[in-house]
Protein backbone atom coordinates (compact mmCIF):
# COMPACT_ATOMS: atom_id res chain seq x y z
CA UNK A 1 0.00 0.00 0.00
CA UNK A 2 1.47 3.34 -0.73
CA UNK A 3 0.93 6.01 2.00
CA UNK A 4 2.19 10.09 0.81
CA UNK A 5 5.32 11.44 1.99
CA UNK A 6 3.13 13.55 4.26
CA UNK A 7 1.73 10.51 6.25
CA UNK A 8 5.21 8.95 6.25
CA UNK A 9 6.35 11.75 8.10
CA UNK A 10 3.02 11.35 10.57
CA UNK A 11 4.24 7.74 10.73
CA UNK A 12 7.34 8.46 11.83
CA UNK A 13 6.62 10.97 14.80
CA UNK A 14 3.81 8.65 15.61
CA UNK A 15 7.00 5.75 16.58
CA UNK A 16 9.09 8.44 18.26
CA UNK A 17 6.37 9.20 20.36
CA UNK A 18 6.02 5.32 21.24
CA UNK A 19 9.77 5.34 21.59
CA UNK A 20 9.75 8.23 24.08
CA UNK A 21 7.24 6.45 26.04
CA UNK A 22 9.16 3.93 26.42
CA UNK A 23 11.87 5.81 27.46
CA UNK A 24 9.74 7.62 29.94
CA UNK A 25 9.04 4.35 31.75
CA UNK A 26 12.75 2.90 32.26
CA UNK A 27 13.77 6.08 33.24
CA UNK A 28 15.10 7.06 36.22
CA UNK A 29 16.24 10.62 36.74
CA UNK A 30 13.59 13.01 37.28
CA UNK A 31 15.45 15.77 35.02
CA UNK A 32 15.84 13.38 32.06
CA UNK A 33 12.26 12.59 32.53
CA UNK A 34 11.26 16.25 32.23
CA UNK A 35 13.45 16.68 29.08
CA UNK A 36 11.72 13.37 27.53
CA UNK A 37 8.70 14.84 28.27
CA UNK A 38 9.21 18.39 26.75
CA UNK A 39 10.31 16.23 23.40
CA UNK A 40 7.45 14.64 23.45
CA UNK A 41 5.63 17.97 23.42
CA UNK A 42 7.79 19.10 20.40
CA UNK A 43 7.00 15.57 18.54
CA UNK A 44 3.51 16.46 19.03
CA UNK A 45 3.10 19.60 17.77
CA UNK A 46 5.46 18.44 14.47
CA UNK A 47 3.12 15.75 13.52
CA UNK A 48 0.05 17.79 14.13
CA UNK A 49 1.56 21.05 12.07
CA UNK A 50 2.15 17.78 9.42
CA UNK A 51 -1.43 16.71 9.51
CA UNK A 52 -2.92 20.06 9.50
CA UNK A 53 -0.99 20.58 6.56
CA UNK A 54 -1.83 17.46 4.23
CA UNK A 55 -5.62 17.84 5.67
CA UNK A 56 -5.71 21.39 4.88
CA UNK A 57 -7.48 22.09 8.42
CA UNK A 58 -6.90 25.54 9.75
CA UNK A 59 -7.59 24.82 13.26
CA UNK A 60 -5.17 22.27 13.64
CA UNK A 61 -2.07 24.79 12.68
CA UNK A 62 -3.76 27.05 16.04
CA UNK A 63 -3.45 23.76 18.55
CA UNK A 64 -0.15 22.84 16.85
CA UNK A 65 1.20 26.10 18.01
CA UNK A 66 -0.44 25.71 21.43
CA UNK A 67 1.07 22.63 21.76
CA UNK A 68 4.47 23.67 20.87
CA UNK A 69 4.23 26.38 23.29
CA UNK A 70 1.97 24.65 26.45
CA UNK A 71 3.74 20.89 26.25
CA UNK A 72 7.25 21.56 24.33
CA UNK A 73 8.24 24.71 26.70
CA UNK A 74 5.77 26.21 29.45
CA UNK A 75 5.00 23.33 31.48
CA UNK A 76 8.46 21.58 31.18
CA UNK A 77 10.19 25.57 32.45
CA UNK A 78 7.47 25.32 35.22
CA UNK A 79 8.45 21.26 36.00
CA UNK A 80 12.32 22.73 35.61
CA UNK A 81 11.57 25.35 38.42
CA UNK A 82 9.72 22.93 40.80
CA UNK A 83 12.25 20.24 40.72
CA UNK A 84 14.39 23.11 41.62
CA UNK A 85 13.08 24.88 44.27
CA UNK A 86 11.75 21.25 45.53
CA UNK A 87 16.03 20.51 45.70
CA UNK A 88 15.20 17.20 43.74
CA UNK A 89 16.70 18.23 40.59
CA UNK A 90 19.09 15.13 40.74
CA UNK A 91 17.48 12.84 42.24
CA UNK A 92 16.80 9.36 40.96
CA UNK A 93 14.09 7.18 41.77
CA UNK A 94 14.75 3.26 42.45
CA UNK A 95 12.49 1.35 39.88
CA UNK A 96 12.51 -2.16 40.84
CA UNK A 97 12.91 -4.71 37.45
CA UNK A 98 12.65 -2.80 34.47
CA UNK A 99 12.61 -5.49 32.40
CA UNK A 100 9.22 -6.63 33.73
CA UNK A 101 7.79 -3.36 33.53
CA UNK A 102 8.97 -2.99 29.62
CA UNK A 103 7.45 -6.51 29.14
CA UNK A 104 4.18 -5.67 30.85
CA UNK A 105 4.32 -2.21 28.50
CA UNK A 106 5.01 -4.49 25.31
CA UNK A 107 1.99 -6.38 26.50
CA UNK A 108 0.45 -3.09 26.38
CA UNK A 109 1.11 -2.36 23.38
CA UNK A 110 -0.13 -5.60 21.41
CA UNK A 111 -3.02 -5.00 23.34
CA UNK A 112 -3.84 -1.46 21.94
CA UNK A 113 -2.46 -2.19 18.42
CA UNK A 114 -5.22 -4.97 18.79
CA UNK A 115 -7.72 -2.58 20.00
CA UNK A 116 -7.58 0.46 17.71
CA UNK A 117 -7.43 -1.93 14.66
CA UNK A 118 -11.24 -2.37 14.33
CA UNK A 119 -11.65 1.64 15.21
CA UNK A 120 -8.87 2.62 12.30
CA UNK A 121 -10.84 1.04 9.84
CA UNK A 122 -13.42 3.17 10.04
CA UNK A 123 -11.84 6.23 10.42
CA UNK A 124 -10.87 7.96 6.70
CA UNK A 125 -8.16 10.21 8.15
CA UNK A 126 -4.89 9.88 6.75
CA UNK A 127 -3.80 9.30 10.31
CA UNK A 128 -5.61 6.80 10.91
CA UNK A 129 -3.29 3.92 11.30
CA UNK A 130 -1.79 5.68 14.33
CA UNK A 131 -4.66 5.40 16.19
CA UNK A 132 -3.37 2.62 18.14
CA UNK A 133 0.20 4.35 18.96
CA UNK A 134 -1.87 6.92 20.65
CA UNK A 135 -3.46 4.20 22.66
CA UNK A 136 -0.25 2.60 23.41
CA UNK A 137 1.46 5.90 24.60
CA UNK A 138 -1.90 6.62 26.66
CA UNK A 139 -1.49 3.07 28.74
CA UNK A 140 2.23 3.46 28.59
CA UNK A 141 1.78 6.64 30.77
CA UNK A 142 -0.73 4.75 32.72
CA UNK A 143 1.54 2.14 33.65
CA UNK A 144 4.12 4.78 34.47
CA UNK A 145 1.77 6.53 36.81
CA UNK A 146 1.55 3.29 38.42
CA UNK A 147 4.64 2.23 38.49
CA UNK A 148 6.24 5.31 40.28
CA UNK A 149 5.74 5.86 43.91
CA UNK A 150 7.18 9.66 43.69
CA UNK A 151 4.82 12.83 42.87
CA UNK A 152 6.60 14.32 39.90
CA UNK A 153 7.14 11.81 38.27
CA UNK A 154 3.24 10.22 38.41
CA UNK A 155 2.38 14.18 36.98
CA UNK A 156 4.49 13.35 34.38
CA UNK A 157 2.77 11.02 33.93
CA UNK A 158 0.16 12.51 33.79
CA UNK A 159 0.80 14.99 31.44
CA UNK A 160 2.17 12.57 28.93
CA UNK A 161 -1.28 10.61 28.92
CA UNK A 162 -2.42 14.17 27.85
CA UNK A 163 -0.36 14.02 25.23
CA UNK A 164 -1.13 10.30 24.18
CA UNK A 165 -4.86 11.50 24.62
CA UNK A 166 -4.26 14.96 22.25
CA UNK A 167 -2.78 12.48 19.85
CA UNK A 168 -5.66 10.29 19.70
CA UNK A 169 -7.71 12.74 18.96
CA UNK A 170 -5.91 13.96 15.93
CA UNK A 171 -5.35 10.69 14.50
CA UNK A 172 -9.09 9.54 15.00
CA UNK A 173 -11.00 12.59 13.88
CA UNK A 174 -8.15 15.70 13.11
CA UNK A 175 -8.52 17.27 16.75
CA UNK A 176 -11.12 18.39 18.54
CA UNK A 177 -13.28 21.40 18.51
CA UNK A 178 -11.30 24.56 19.55
CA UNK A 179 -13.14 25.77 22.19
CA UNK A 180 -12.53 21.91 24.00
CA UNK A 181 -8.77 21.86 22.95
CA UNK A 182 -8.61 25.13 24.29
CA UNK A 183 -10.03 24.00 27.32
CA UNK A 184 -7.63 21.11 28.28
CA UNK A 185 -4.68 23.42 27.18
CA UNK A 186 -6.29 25.92 30.42
CA UNK A 187 -7.28 22.50 32.71
CA UNK A 188 -3.55 21.73 31.75
CA UNK A 189 -1.67 24.88 32.67
CA UNK A 190 -3.90 25.33 36.03
CA UNK A 191 -3.43 21.74 37.14
CA UNK A 192 -0.31 22.40 37.02
CA UNK A 193 0.35 25.24 39.12
CA UNK A 194 -2.19 23.14 41.93
CA UNK A 195 -0.07 20.57 42.14
CA UNK A 196 3.21 22.54 42.34
CA UNK A 197 1.56 23.69 45.67
CA UNK A 198 0.14 20.61 46.16
CA UNK A 199 4.06 18.68 46.27
CA UNK A 200 5.16 21.56 49.06
CA UNK A 201 2.41 20.84 51.19
CA UNK A 202 3.28 17.02 51.00
CA UNK A 203 6.56 17.57 51.39
CA UNK A 204 5.68 19.85 54.59
CA UNK A 205 2.99 17.57 55.81
CA UNK A 206 5.05 14.14 54.86
CA UNK A 207 8.45 15.49 54.69
CA UNK A 208 9.01 13.31 51.42
CA UNK A 209 7.52 13.38 47.93
CA UNK A 210 7.11 9.84 47.99
CA UNK A 211 3.31 9.09 47.75
CA UNK A 212 3.66 5.40 49.42
CA UNK A 213 3.39 7.96 53.25
CA UNK A 214 -0.44 8.97 52.18
CA UNK A 215 -1.44 5.40 51.70
CA UNK A 216 -2.29 5.44 55.50
CA UNK A 217 -5.82 6.89 56.61
CA UNK A 218 -4.61 6.65 60.02
CA UNK A 219 -2.77 9.25 62.26
CA UNK A 220 -0.22 7.99 64.85
CA UNK B 1 28.77 -13.75 -11.90
CA UNK B 2 30.40 -11.88 -14.41
CA UNK B 3 34.37 -10.75 -14.07
CA UNK B 4 33.30 -7.10 -13.11
CA UNK B 5 32.03 -8.49 -10.08
CA UNK B 6 34.43 -10.85 -9.20
CA UNK B 7 37.15 -7.90 -9.24
CA UNK B 8 33.94 -5.92 -7.05
CA UNK B 9 34.48 -8.69 -4.61
CA UNK B 10 37.92 -9.16 -4.57
CA UNK B 11 38.79 -5.26 -3.90
CA UNK B 12 35.96 -5.06 -1.16
CA UNK B 13 37.72 -7.92 0.49
CA UNK B 14 41.05 -6.28 0.63
CA UNK B 15 39.43 -2.86 1.43
CA UNK B 16 37.82 -4.07 4.42
CA UNK B 17 40.89 -6.03 5.86
CA UNK B 18 43.27 -3.08 5.20
CA UNK B 19 40.38 -0.27 6.91
CA UNK B 20 39.54 -2.37 9.93
CA UNK B 21 42.35 -1.42 12.04
CA UNK B 22 42.29 2.49 10.32
CA UNK B 23 38.30 2.60 11.56
CA UNK B 24 39.67 1.66 14.79
CA UNK B 25 42.72 4.02 14.59
CA UNK B 26 40.12 6.92 14.12
CA UNK B 27 37.39 5.69 16.58
CA UNK B 28 39.82 5.90 19.10
CA UNK B 29 41.54 9.37 18.21
CA UNK B 30 37.85 10.98 18.41
CA UNK B 31 37.85 9.75 21.76
CA UNK B 32 41.42 11.33 22.80
CA UNK B 33 39.74 14.37 20.96
CA UNK B 34 36.36 14.12 22.60
CA UNK B 35 38.44 13.58 26.41
CA UNK B 36 40.80 16.78 25.41
CA UNK B 37 43.94 14.47 25.24
CA UNK B 38 46.36 14.38 22.22
CA UNK B 39 45.66 10.43 21.31
CA UNK B 40 47.90 8.47 19.03
CA UNK B 41 46.88 8.99 15.99
CA UNK B 42 44.97 7.24 13.55
CA UNK B 43 47.47 4.98 12.44
CA UNK B 44 48.35 3.48 15.69
CA UNK B 45 46.68 -0.16 15.44
CA UNK B 46 49.07 -0.98 12.63
CA UNK B 47 51.72 -0.11 14.44
CA UNK B 48 50.38 -2.32 17.42
CA UNK B 49 49.84 -5.11 14.80
CA UNK B 50 53.22 -4.37 13.04
CA UNK B 51 54.89 -4.79 17.05
CA UNK B 52 52.92 -7.58 17.33
CA UNK B 53 53.61 -9.99 14.19
CA UNK B 54 57.44 -9.10 15.01
CA UNK B 55 57.38 -10.66 18.35
CA UNK B 56 57.60 -14.20 19.75
CA UNK B 57 54.55 -16.07 20.30
CA UNK B 58 54.25 -17.66 24.14
CA UNK B 59 51.87 -20.30 24.89
CA UNK B 60 50.43 -21.32 27.88
CA UNK B 61 51.52 -24.67 29.42
CA UNK B 62 49.30 -27.28 27.98
CA UNK B 63 47.06 -25.40 25.91
CA UNK B 64 45.52 -27.71 23.37
CA UNK B 65 45.54 -27.09 19.38
CA UNK B 66 42.22 -25.25 19.93
CA UNK B 67 43.91 -22.23 21.42
CA UNK B 68 46.42 -22.11 18.19
CA UNK B 69 44.04 -22.43 15.66
CA UNK B 70 40.93 -20.00 17.42
CA UNK B 71 42.74 -16.69 16.42
CA UNK B 72 42.72 -17.97 12.52
CA UNK B 73 39.24 -19.03 12.69
CA UNK B 74 38.30 -15.45 14.26
CA UNK B 75 39.89 -13.46 11.80
CA UNK B 76 38.05 -15.96 9.12
CA UNK B 77 34.91 -15.52 10.45
CA UNK B 78 35.00 -11.70 10.90
CA UNK B 79 36.77 -11.58 7.48
CA UNK B 80 34.17 -13.15 5.69
CA UNK B 81 31.70 -11.48 7.12
CA UNK B 82 32.56 -7.90 6.74
CA UNK B 83 33.19 -9.00 3.24
CA UNK B 84 29.52 -10.34 2.40
CA UNK B 85 27.82 -7.04 3.41
CA UNK B 86 26.65 -5.28 0.57
CA UNK B 87 28.39 -1.35 1.29
CA UNK B 88 30.17 -0.63 -1.91
CA UNK B 89 27.78 -2.04 -4.80
CA UNK B 90 24.59 -4.52 -4.68
CA UNK B 91 26.11 -7.28 -6.89
CA UNK B 92 28.58 -8.80 -4.48
CA UNK B 93 28.69 -12.57 -6.37
CA UNK B 94 29.61 -13.95 -3.18
CA UNK B 95 27.15 -12.27 -0.86
CA UNK B 96 24.11 -14.32 -1.79
CA UNK B 97 26.27 -17.22 0.09
CA UNK B 98 25.01 -15.98 3.57
CA UNK B 99 21.73 -14.38 4.30
CA UNK B 100 21.08 -12.24 7.19
CA UNK B 101 20.55 -15.54 9.73
CA UNK B 102 23.80 -17.57 8.68
CA UNK B 103 25.14 -13.96 9.05
CA UNK B 104 24.35 -14.29 12.57
CA UNK B 105 25.46 -17.99 12.86
CA UNK B 106 29.14 -16.85 11.98
CA UNK B 107 29.34 -14.32 14.36
CA UNK B 108 28.39 -16.89 16.94
CA UNK B 109 30.58 -19.92 15.91
CA UNK B 110 33.18 -16.62 16.24
CA UNK B 111 31.69 -16.25 19.74
CA UNK B 112 32.11 -20.27 20.77
CA UNK B 113 35.51 -20.14 19.40
CA UNK B 114 36.91 -17.49 21.50
CA UNK B 115 35.53 -18.73 24.59
CA UNK B 116 36.05 -22.02 24.46
CA UNK B 117 40.05 -20.80 23.95
CA UNK B 118 39.21 -18.44 27.07
CA UNK B 119 38.47 -22.00 29.27
CA UNK B 120 41.13 -23.99 27.20
CA UNK B 121 43.88 -22.45 29.23
CA UNK B 122 42.45 -23.18 32.85
CA UNK B 123 42.77 -19.80 34.28
CA UNK B 124 40.07 -17.85 36.37
CA UNK B 125 39.97 -14.65 33.45
CA UNK B 126 40.00 -16.78 30.79
CA UNK B 127 36.89 -18.58 32.03
CA UNK B 128 35.27 -15.77 34.05
CA UNK B 129 35.50 -13.26 30.60
CA UNK B 130 33.93 -16.38 28.73
CA UNK B 131 30.74 -16.76 30.91
CA UNK B 132 30.42 -13.13 30.32
CA UNK B 133 31.26 -13.05 27.11
CA UNK B 134 28.14 -15.78 26.61
CA UNK B 135 26.03 -13.89 28.69
CA UNK B 136 25.99 -10.69 26.91
CA UNK B 137 26.55 -12.70 23.86
CA UNK B 138 23.08 -15.18 24.29
CA UNK B 139 20.99 -11.79 25.16
CA UNK B 140 22.35 -9.77 22.01
CA UNK B 141 21.66 -12.55 19.36
CA UNK B 142 17.78 -12.52 19.66
CA UNK B 143 17.87 -8.61 19.94
CA UNK B 144 20.13 -8.58 16.70
CA UNK B 145 17.67 -11.51 14.49
CA UNK B 146 15.26 -9.14 15.60
CA UNK B 147 16.47 -6.11 13.96
CA UNK B 148 17.21 -8.06 11.10
CA UNK B 149 13.93 -9.69 11.05
CA UNK B 150 12.55 -5.69 10.93
CA UNK B 151 14.27 -5.36 7.67
CA UNK B 152 13.21 -8.71 6.26
CA UNK B 153 9.96 -8.00 6.72
CA UNK B 154 10.07 -4.59 5.26
CA UNK B 155 11.67 -6.05 2.04
CA UNK B 156 10.43 -9.79 2.46
CA UNK B 157 13.61 -11.39 2.26
CA UNK B 158 16.37 -11.99 4.60
CA UNK B 159 19.29 -11.95 2.02
CA UNK B 160 21.12 -8.72 2.65
CA UNK B 161 21.27 -7.54 -0.99
CA UNK B 162 17.51 -7.57 -1.50
CA UNK B 163 17.16 -6.08 1.82
CA UNK B 164 19.27 -2.72 0.62
CA UNK B 165 18.25 -2.65 -2.82
CA UNK B 166 14.62 -2.21 -1.48
CA UNK B 167 16.02 0.55 1.31
CA UNK B 168 17.94 2.16 -1.26
CA UNK B 169 16.74 1.90 -5.04
CA UNK B 170 13.15 1.45 -4.52
CA UNK B 171 11.22 4.41 -4.03
CA UNK B 172 12.30 6.20 -0.64
CA UNK B 173 10.04 5.35 2.12
CA UNK B 174 10.13 6.52 5.45
CA UNK B 175 10.15 3.68 7.93
CA UNK B 176 8.94 3.92 11.73
CA UNK B 177 9.84 0.85 12.09
CA UNK B 178 13.46 1.01 11.28
CA UNK B 179 13.77 4.05 13.93
CA UNK B 180 13.28 0.99 16.71
CA UNK B 181 15.01 -0.95 14.85
CA UNK B 182 18.19 1.38 14.67
CA UNK B 183 18.13 2.11 18.68
CA UNK B 184 17.98 -1.51 19.39
CA UNK B 185 21.20 -1.99 16.57
CA UNK B 186 23.53 0.23 18.10
CA UNK B 187 22.84 -0.87 21.61
CA UNK B 188 23.60 -4.65 20.10
CA UNK B 189 26.86 -2.60 18.55
CA UNK B 190 27.85 -1.22 21.75
CA UNK B 191 27.54 -4.93 23.41
CA UNK B 192 28.75 -7.19 21.25
CA UNK B 193 31.97 -5.18 20.33
CA UNK B 194 32.88 -4.83 23.86
CA UNK B 195 32.38 -0.90 23.89
CA UNK B 196 31.69 1.33 26.76
CA UNK B 197 28.75 0.81 28.76
CA UNK B 198 28.47 -2.78 28.57
CA UNK B 199 32.83 -3.45 28.17
CA UNK B 200 35.33 -1.17 28.51
CA UNK B 201 37.57 -2.26 25.53
CA UNK B 202 40.79 -0.10 27.25
CA UNK B 203 40.92 -1.63 30.46
CA UNK B 204 42.67 -4.44 32.34
CA UNK B 205 40.46 -4.45 35.54
CA UNK B 206 39.63 -7.72 36.51
CA UNK B 207 36.33 -6.66 37.98
CA UNK B 208 34.98 -5.28 35.19
CA UNK B 209 36.80 -6.66 31.89
CA UNK B 210 34.99 -9.13 29.41
CA UNK B 211 36.24 -9.09 25.96
CA UNK B 212 40.17 -8.66 27.12
CA UNK B 213 39.55 -11.08 30.14
CA UNK B 214 39.04 -13.72 27.36
CA UNK B 215 41.84 -12.93 25.41
CA UNK B 216 44.77 -12.50 27.83
CA UNK B 217 47.14 -15.38 27.76
CA UNK B 218 47.06 -14.69 23.69
CA UNK B 219 50.53 -12.66 22.81
CA UNK B 220 52.41 -11.78 19.51
CA UNK B 221 50.61 -13.24 16.47
CA UNK B 222 47.98 -14.93 18.34
CA UNK B 223 47.09 -11.65 20.04
CA UNK B 224 47.65 -9.18 16.30
CA UNK B 225 44.67 -11.60 14.82
CA UNK B 226 42.58 -11.58 17.21
CA UNK B 227 42.79 -7.69 17.78
CA UNK B 228 42.60 -7.77 13.68
CA UNK B 229 39.16 -9.85 14.04
CA UNK B 230 38.05 -7.17 16.69
CA UNK B 231 38.81 -4.46 14.39
CA UNK B 232 37.01 -6.42 11.48
CA UNK B 233 33.88 -7.21 13.45
CA UNK B 234 33.24 -3.81 14.12
CA UNK B 235 33.78 -2.54 10.90
CA UNK B 236 31.44 -5.50 10.19
CA UNK B 237 28.95 -4.35 12.62
CA UNK B 238 29.20 -0.72 10.70
CA UNK B 239 28.49 -2.27 7.31
CA UNK B 240 25.51 -3.86 8.30
CA UNK B 241 24.18 -0.59 10.18
CA UNK B 242 24.81 1.23 6.96
CA UNK B 243 23.56 -1.38 4.97
CA UNK B 244 20.08 -1.38 7.27
CA UNK B 245 19.76 2.56 8.09
CA UNK B 246 21.82 4.60 5.56
CA UNK B 247 22.35 2.43 2.63
CA UNK B 248 21.67 5.50 0.43
CA UNK B 249 24.49 6.33 -2.20
CA UNK B 250 25.54 2.68 -2.88
CA UNK B 251 25.50 2.05 -6.55
CA UNK B 252 23.59 -0.56 -8.11
CA UNK B 253 24.16 -3.61 -10.15
CA UNK B 254 26.34 -3.18 -12.83
CA UNK B 255 26.86 0.52 -12.32
CA UNK B 256 30.53 1.38 -12.34
CA UNK B 257 30.23 5.14 -12.89
CA UNK B 258 28.49 5.33 -9.67
CA UNK B 259 31.00 3.51 -7.79
CA UNK B 260 33.57 6.44 -7.18
CA UNK B 261 30.64 8.29 -5.54
CA UNK B 262 29.58 5.15 -3.62
CA UNK B 263 33.83 4.46 -2.17
CA UNK B 264 33.81 8.34 -1.27
CA UNK B 265 30.22 8.37 0.59
CA UNK B 266 30.90 4.86 2.52
CA UNK B 267 34.14 6.54 3.85
CA UNK B 268 31.96 9.15 5.08
CA UNK B 269 29.51 7.53 6.63
CA UNK B 270 32.00 5.15 8.34
CA UNK B 271 33.72 8.14 9.71
CA UNK B 272 30.56 9.82 11.01
CA UNK B 273 29.70 6.36 12.64
CA UNK B 274 33.17 6.11 14.00
CA UNK B 275 32.83 9.92 15.13
CA UNK B 276 29.30 9.02 16.79
CA UNK B 277 30.53 5.50 18.44
CA UNK B 278 33.46 8.22 20.29
CA UNK B 279 30.91 10.18 21.12
CA UNK B 280 28.00 7.68 23.07
CA UNK B 281 31.36 5.98 24.36
CA UNK B 282 32.59 9.10 25.67
CA UNK B 283 29.04 10.65 27.17
CA UNK B 284 28.15 7.16 28.92
CA UNK B 285 29.62 5.53 32.04
CA UNK B 286 30.51 1.55 32.17
CA UNK B 287 27.64 -0.20 33.96
CA UNK B 288 27.96 -2.85 35.95
CA UNK B 289 27.76 -6.20 34.91
CA UNK B 290 24.33 -7.09 36.47
CA UNK B 291 22.74 -4.26 34.52
CA UNK B 292 23.68 -5.19 31.07
CA UNK B 293 20.64 -8.51 30.78
CA UNK B 294 18.62 -5.19 31.36
CA UNK B 295 20.12 -3.14 28.38
CA UNK B 296 20.00 -6.23 26.19
CA UNK B 297 16.48 -6.48 27.33
CA UNK B 298 15.93 -3.08 26.44
CA UNK B 299 17.31 -3.23 23.01
CA UNK B 300 15.12 -6.86 22.30
CA UNK B 301 11.81 -5.19 23.27
CA UNK B 302 13.20 -2.39 21.10
CA UNK B 303 13.58 -4.48 18.40
CA UNK B 304 9.89 -6.15 18.77
CA UNK B 305 8.16 -2.79 18.92
CA UNK B 306 9.98 -2.45 15.48
CA UNK B 307 8.62 -5.11 13.91
CA UNK B 308 5.26 -4.73 15.37
CA UNK B 309 5.20 -0.84 14.46
CA UNK B 310 5.85 -2.57 10.88
CA UNK B 311 2.48 -4.64 11.10
CA UNK B 312 0.76 -1.38 12.60
CA UNK B 313 2.12 1.46 10.27
CA UNK B 314 3.55 -0.12 7.37
CA UNK B 315 0.99 -2.74 5.71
Amino acid sequence: MHIPFTGQIINMCAALLLLIAFAMLSQRRILSLINLFSLQGLILAISTTVVAYSSQQQHLYYSAALTLLLKAIVLPMILHRLIRKLNIKWDVETLFNIPTIMLVGLALVVFAFNLAAPISQMAATITRSTLGIAMASVLLSFLMMITRSKAVPQVVGFLAMENGLFFAATSATYGMPMVVELGIALDVLVGMFILGIFFFQIRTAFDSLDLKHMEKLKEE
Amino acid sequence: MNASALLLQLMQNVLVLLAAPLLLGWINQCRAWLQNRSGAGVLQPYRNLIKLFHKDAVLAFGASPLFRITPYILLACMWLAAALVPVLATDLPLSPAVDVIALVGIFALARVFISLAAMDIGTAFGSLGARREMLVGFLAEPALLMVLFTASTISQSTSLITIVETLAHKQFVLYPSMTFAAVAFVMVLLAENARIPVDNPSTHLELTMIHEAMILEYSARHLALVEWAGALKLLAYMAIGIALFIPYGIAEAGNWNALPLAIVLLTLKLLLAGAGLAFIETISAKMRIFRVPEFMGTAFLLAVLGLLTHFLLET
